[in-house]
């Protein structure tokens, strides 16, 4: 029962963050084309050559990827103080993980939306050829998008309480996630090449298990970081 | 961990709170008794909302205890954030979304069926105004949805810190007919207040904070507060 009643609070936070951003217009629309812009530019940059092109394209997907993760992240937590909601979403009974699991399940969805869109632009622009091991770049795809969401709604809870939260997130951030993004663009690269040395599978289970560390250490982190 | 029952709704014991190296609070103490309505009275920046805030278990004290139906604020702050009901200065609505997916989301949040929104949303005359995003309501328009959020829950202990502000008449209404229905079912509010005029009749008793300080205790509301009632804060 108990279980439950947390697991309605999660999906309601879900729900609303979901429903906030795509109805906002600076929302999903101002994070799209952030990722997309960030293709572009790092396109033009590197010329026509299309060996090139291939070569950066999993670096430029990531970055894109991370730097408009951090726009989403930021306003995910933005909604709740705008109007002062953070104090009524803490003040309802219940345990506060479940805030931390709605907010990490909105922004999933909304990541993943993202993601898609930039990938898809990151095919079309660089070239890449879909390799026959796709459904093994899906899931490289999954597990780093997976630990970003969960470490950037982490850091942004506890930067939300800051007035630098929009200098002081990427500050905190982008240290932590050198591991999943190392371990993303790795075997990503290796994927999409021969991955001769067969070293894709290592560095996703390193991916795996960062992944798995940080969620549990973040979901237990999570009530000290929101308490004042 | 207490068992919830007590004979104090509210009892505050030398709470101090700062703020860096500010002290907004200042060893203040007081009890509210199941029944009572209390006015919380003083100038701006002498610890009202923060003394609320502390209460309600959004702050945690720097000294001394709080306790809410003879529950700790800091070591049982789940069960009593279960029996407090807390209304802030801002409404706290999410802009994008329209009343009803407003006090939908609090439902869910709070456990309650949706048909309690319907009676929240008729309760405080928003019906007609259901389905329309909340940014587009006026100052008023909100703070009477925040009043139907607060009414979806059964709390024994109201906090409300300004409930009167943007409000017309009707809407003073609304606040006092609540705040009434919890001291008549055996509940407690502390109602943090600019004016004294619109609760006039309600309350049981105030307190007034003077820098963090308790100041003063009357027995009945505007007696012995000429300048606040007049609203000279």
């Amino acid at each position: 029962m108990a279980f439950r009643d947390d697991w309605r609070r999660v999906r309601a936070i879900a729900r609303k963050d979901l429903t906030t951003e795509l109805r906002s217009k600076a929302g999903f629309n101002g994070v799209a084309a952030l990722g997309v812009t960030i293709l572009v530019l790092l396109g033009l940059a590197l010329g026509p050559d299309a060996e090139a092109l291939r070569n950066a394209a999993v670096g430029a997907v990531w970055l894109a990827t991370l730097f408009s993760g951090v726009l989403a992240f930021n306003r995910s937590f933005q909604v709740e103080l705008e109007s002062g909601a953070l104090e009524p979403l803490l003040l309802y009974p219940g345990a506060r993980w479940t805030i931390f699991a709605g907010k990490l399940l909105g922004n999933l969805a909304f990541v993943t939306l993202m993601v898609a869109i930039v990938v898809a632009a990151g095919i079309v622009l660089f070239g890449v050829r879909i390799p026959a091991t796709w459904s093994s770049l899906l899931l490289v795809l999954a597990l780093g998008v997976f630990g970003l969401v969960v470490l950037g709604t982490f850091y942004a809870s506890m930067a939300s309480r800051s007035r630098a939260r929009e200098v002081l997130l990427p500050m905190l951030l982008f240290p932590m996630l050198v591991p999943v993004l190392l371990g993303a663009t790795t075997a990503s690269k290796a994927l999409l090449g021969a991955d001769l040395m067969h070293e894709a599978g290592a560095w996703m289970r390193l991916l795996a298990a960062y992944d798995l560390i940080f969620l549990v250490a973040t979901f237990l982190a999570f009530d000290h970081v929101i308490e004042t | 961990m207490s068992t919830g029952q007590s004979d104090r709704a509210i009892d505050v014991r030398s709470v101090g709170r700062r703020f860096g190296l500010r002290w907004v609070l200042r060893g203040a103490s007081f009890e509210v008794r199941p029944g009572e309505v209390v006015g919380l009275l003083g100038p701006n920046g002498s610890g009202k909302s923060t003394l609320l805030r502390v209460v309600a278990t959004l702050l945690k004290p720097n000294a001394g205890s709080a306790v809410v139906n003879g529950l700790d604020v800091v070591e049982d702050a789940v069960a009593v954030r279960a029996q407090v009901g807390y209304l802030a200065h801002s409404p706290g609505l999410y802009e994008d979304l329209t009343a009803r997916e407003n006090l939908r989301f609090a439902a869910d949040m709070l456990g309650v069926p949706h048909a309690l929104v319907e009676d929240s949303l008729a309760r405080v005359g928003l019906i007609a105004a259901a389905d329309t995003r909340v940014r587009g309501f006026s100052a008023g328009m909100q703070r009477r949805l925040a009043l139907a959020r607060l009414s979806l829950r059964n709390p024994r202990v109201l906090l409300l810190d300004e409930p009167y502000a943007n409000l017309d008449e009707e809407g003073v209404g609304l606040v006092n007919g609540i705040i009434a229905g919890i001291a008549r079912g055996g509940g407690a509010a502390l109602v943090a207040l600019h004016e004294l005029a619109p609760a006039r009749g309600l309350l049981s008793r105030t307190i007034t904070l003077v820098d963090g300080r308790i100041d003063a205790q009357a027995e009945r509301a505007g007696r012995e507060q000429p300048g606040v009632a007049s609203g000279a804060h």
